[in-house]
């Protein structure tokens, strides 16, 4: 057999191995991980595994208990709380996703080119990540969103946006260090154009600290979704999201207290989810970290 | 020589601030560059006449040059007026000085709060790494950190202020007012919001004084024979007050942004309850108003921090 098809095998082979090397190394990453995995089959296969409509109203059983017919009870409108909760799961999963891909399509682009050229350029790149940083986040989200217009894809754009200078800032201080390197030197000297040495060396080489950013920003748009949800700015009724049913449970809160549980704890978990793996992820990917382990 | 050293940083610094402020103004106002469609007529509200739209195109200089149109609107904003809200026709200015205090007592309860209990936890843990107080308190900063701080909210609304009716549930009184009233009513806000802050200081503080402690000079110190409460009060502490400051202007930030949601649970008339609405009805010159107040708030207070760092690290004015 040739070295070339092997090549490709090998590295998956490698790449298996490092996973599940790291997830033995922190066994809380794997139940992040499964959990993690499992929510989001569960989004998948929500209207099939969800025992009712979550936007089925019986008005002739709301604010009910716990039940076998409804295991988490009904809300004011008398809609399955568990089948809500399971729809909401994919509405606030994509928000999320959503929210941190803008953020890296903006941010990532900006801080490498800043990184990477350098000079005024940067000087003026820097200048406004510094300003958009100025802005507390949620406010600025609120005004992006208020001027964008309310809902699910706006106010998470909105996200998106306040997240790209934190993405940025890393991207273009890791581009530093890599640019520098002598991988980066030697493909210069063999006549490699910018674009490719920026896509080939610098991008796949600056992106360890900001897949691990990434990671922790997840947890942190689904608590902005929620938040925004919850102020009536993001996901508009009749549709479930974690934070949208939070809004409701508040409402009621005097007359039904149970109903701020459920969402609440998914979202808890949820975010308790992605910041584990995101630390854990930061813990393997440290390379003085590992140099200790394998020393 | 440091102290002169330090008046030149700090002079430097300030004058770094203004640029960012100006940029902020910039973006304050590109905001409306994003609403989609024509700004007239969303102005112009449900079912506008020609005639309306064409009058709001006027009174907001809507048909000049964008840069026009930012320069006359920046030369207001510097002279404090912030224009009228759209649906109350109150200036501006008058409802951020208004609702500001209310925000400001939260978020510095808030902070008083999260320090008052993030730092003995963080010493706590720091004493006696890989304890058990150590293994419980990265469990509760995990916790603390993943919570959603309007849940905590409504929980300790529901338990603490209906149940057992200790707190109230809504609304804030002024501290000209009552000042025991005022700081009755920022007890359950402050908790809900210092829970994350609380966690975040204890676990920087903690790793801070763990490479302090472990440090050679701490070391001399213990074969010297001093304890380790000394050591800690005399060396540990003063050493990781610029870290505990760091923490404190990122707290500052990350307050300014959750008290506008604890602000709606509580019904506090603060900045949270002023521009939601707003945004919700698209009463755009409210919505930039307190945007702009909150970036040059949270810039002011993290200079005044950063210049106190400096003061206390001169490498940090001297590099």
């Amino acid at each position: 057999m040739t070295a070339a098809p092997l090549q490709p095998l090998i590295s998956r082979y490698r790449a298996l191995h490092w996973l599940g090397r790291w997830l033995r190394d922190d066994p809380r990453a794997g139940v992040a991980l499964a959990f993690l995995v499992g929510l989001a089959t569960l989004a998948i296969l929500a209207p099939a595994a969800a025992p009712h409509s979550p936007t089925d109203q019986d008005l002739d059983a709301i604010l009910m208990n716990p039940t076998v017919g409804h295991l988490l009870g009904t809300d004011d409108l008398g809609r399955d709380v568990f089948s809500r909760l399971l729809y909401g799961a994919p509405i606030s999963l994509f928000a999320s996703l959503l929210a941190v891909s803008i953020g890296v399509l903006l941010g990532v682009p900006i801080g490498v080119s800043a990184g990477f050229f350098g000079g005024r350029y940067d000087d003026v790149i820097g200048r406004v990540i510094e300003t958009m940083s100025s802005f507390p986040g949620m406010v600025l989200a609120i005004g992006v969103t208020g001027a964008l217009g309310v809902g699910l894809v706006n106010s998470m754009i909105a996200v998106g946006i306040v997240f790209s200078p934190e993405i940025a800032r890393l991207a273009r201080a890791q581009t530093l260090v890599v640019k520098n390197e002598l991988y980066v030197d030697a493909a210069r000297t063999f006549g490699a154009s910018t674009a490719r040495i920026v896509w080939h060396h610098v991008l796949p080489n600056a992106m360890q600290p900001v897949i691990v950013q990434v990671t922790l920003l997840l947890a942190i748009a689904l608590l902005v979704e929620s938040s925004l949800s919850f102020l009536g700015l993001g996901v508009q009724p009749p549709f479930p999201s974690w934070g949208a049913m939070l809004a409701r449970a508040y409402a009621n809160m005097e007359i039904a207290p149970g109903q701020m549980y459920p969402p609440g704890i998914a979202i808890l978990l949820t975010a308790l989810a992605f910041n584990t793996l995101g630390e854990s992820l930061r813990k393997a990917l440290d390379p003085k970290l590992k140099q200790r382990m394998t020393v | 020589m440091i102290k002169s050293k330090w008046w030149k940083w700090a002079r430097r610094r300030a004058l770094l601030v203004v640029p960012v402020i100006l940029m902020a103004t910039f973006l304050v106002f590109g905001l409306l560059q994003l609403v989609p469609g024509d700004l007239a007529v969303t102005l112009a509200g449900e079912a506008p006449t020609p005639e309306r739209i064409a009058e709001i195109r006027s009174t907001y200089g809507l048909d000049r040059p964008f840069i026009v149109q930012y320069l006359s609107w920046l030369a207001h904003v510097a002279q404090g007026d912030l224009s009228r809200s759209l649906l109350s026709g109150e200036p501006v200015l008058t409802s951020i000085l208004n609702r500001l205090p209310n925000t400001l007592i939260v978020v510095f309860g808030a902070l008083s709060l999260s320090l008052a209990v993030g730092i003995p936890l963080g010493v706590a843990a720091a004493v006696r790494p890989g304890s058990r107080i150590d293994r419980a308190l990265a469990t509760t900063v995990s916790l603390g950190v993943a919570l959603p701080s309007f849940w905590l909210a409504m929980i300790l609304v529901s338990v603490l202020a209906l149940d057992l009716n200790w707190f109230p549930a809504t609304g804030m009184v002024r501290l000209s007012t009552s000042v025991s009233g005022a700081i009755w009513h920022t007890v359950l806000p402050a908790l809900a919001l210092s829970a994350a802050g609380a966690a975040t200081i204890a676990r920087q503080l903690r790793s801070a004084l763990v490479d302090v402690l472990s440090s050679q000079y701490v070391r001399t110190l213990r074969a010297k024979g001093l304890t380790t409460t000394s050591i800690l009060w005399k060396h540990g502490l003063k050493n990781v007050s610029v870290t505990l400051l760091t923490v404190i202007g990122l707290q500052i930030n990350r307050l300014f942004s959750a008290t506008v949601v604890i602000e709606i649970v509580f019904a506090i008339p603060g900045m949270g309850g002023l521009v939601v609405p707003a945004a919700l009805a698209k009463d755009f010159p409210v919505v930039q108003g307190v945007v702009l107040t909150m970036a040059i708030l949270n810039v002011t207070i993290n200079f005044v921090v950063d210049a106190i760092i400096a003061y206390l690290d001169p490498r940090v004015s001297l590099s």
